[in-house]
């Protein structure tokens, strides 16, 4: 099965994004530059913790929301 | 006056003086803010990464500063409008931030920013569950207050005024009456002071601390008004323990003559 050579788009952080069929969280996290310690990852609106990003295979239409620190009052 | 600390979710501190992080002219101004106020506990926030576009080495600051100070984070779900939302957020913000600790901020309102305090007693109820320090940003309504309490928060922020107002205590009648009803919790007013007398008033109140970020970050010297907060807190808090007289509505004299007149007696 040639998943890799097949795309899909979701949606990240509100945005169309193609990624490669049955990519990971945690792949999609690498891919876009950032480690993994440095982001929060939400799909579809429910919390996805770090140790479960390796395990989480996005769907097509998936919306990946990313969060990182910031200053607040 | 002697040591005088207090608690936060088993922690001891000794400063009343929470910080926000947020709106500071640079980097450097807010480092020299933290240490100026002595505070040990700062707020931060989390950002769509989208949006956020870096921060310009606010956060890095912000955690080189708490390093030198022994100081701790609390970070916010601020941006929220449902308990659903902001029970995600806190999730994420115990994973990036590592620490158990959360302010809970679930808005009801656009205009003046009030939390809602329906869905803020569910998040809070949600998230005790699930093992966190719930510090709830909530308004000085006691019913709302006790559903937080009874939900396991182990303390109350009511507002003083609207974020970012700096109106200062809108209704102290409602906050006496919080810290009346409530004896023994720990409460924090949060938000709406706006200048150290306001904080000052707070801790003469009873109020165990204060939670602000504008005040200073908008301050035309944020670094010099955080130092005078720090002073305002620490005269409240010292004539809340020391005992504030009592108001009356009519004058009584301070000089002991004995009510008579000391010359020419009493006037025909």
């Amino acid at each position: 099965m040639a998943s890799g050579l097949r795309m899909m788009e979701i949606r990240l952080d509100d945005r169309p994004h193609g990624v490669d069929d049955g990519i990971t969280l945690a792949d999609l996290i690498a891919q876009l530059g950032h480690l993994p310690e440095q982001v929060g990852t939400a799909v579809n609106g429910v919390f996805v913790p770090r140790a479960r990003r390796v395990a989480h295979v996005l769907q097509p239409g998936d919306a990946v929301l990313l969060f990182q620190p910031i200053v607040g009052g | 006056m002697s040591h005088d600390p207090w608690q936060v979710g088993g922690i001891t501190l000794d400063s009343r003086f929470l910080l926000g992080t947020a709106g500071y002219p640079s980097p450097q101004v807010l480092r020299d803010a933290i240490a100026a106020s002595g505070t040990q506990v700062v707020t931060v926030g989390l950002k769509r990464t989208l949006a956020a576009g870096g921060d310009n080495g606010f956060v890095s600051i912000v955690r080189d500063a708490l390093r030198q100070q022994g100081a701790r984070l609390l970070p916010n779900t601020a941006g929220c409008r449902s308990a659903r939302e902001a029970v995600q957020l806190a999730h994420m913000a115990r994973e990036l931030y590592d620490t158990p600790w959360i302010k809970l901020e679930v808005v009801g309102d656009e205009h003046t920013l009030q939390p809602d305090p329906f869905e803020l007693v569910i998040a809070a109820a949600q998230l005790v569950r699930d093992g966190f320090v719930v510090l709830p940003y909530c308004t000085d309504d006691l019913v709302t207050c006790r559903r937080l309490l009874d939900a396991g928060c182990p303390l109350l922020m009511p507002w003083g005024a609207p974020i970012g107002s700096g109106q200062g205590l809108l209704n102290p009648f409602a906050l006496r009456t919080l810290r009346a009803r409530l004896p023994g919790v720990t409460l924090i007013v949060d938000a709406g002071i706006g200048a150290p007398s306001h904080a000052a008033q707070a801790l003469e109140m009873g109020f165990d601390a204060v939670l602000l970020n504008s005040a200073v970050a908008q301050a035309g010297d944020p670094v010099a008004m955080a130092r005078a907060f720090r002073l305002a807190v620490q005269a409240g808090r010292q004539a809340w323990r020391a005992g504030v007289m009592a108001s009356q509505d009519f004058a009584v004299p301070s000089t002991p003559v004995g009510g008579e007149p000391v010359l020419l007696g009493a006037a025909s």
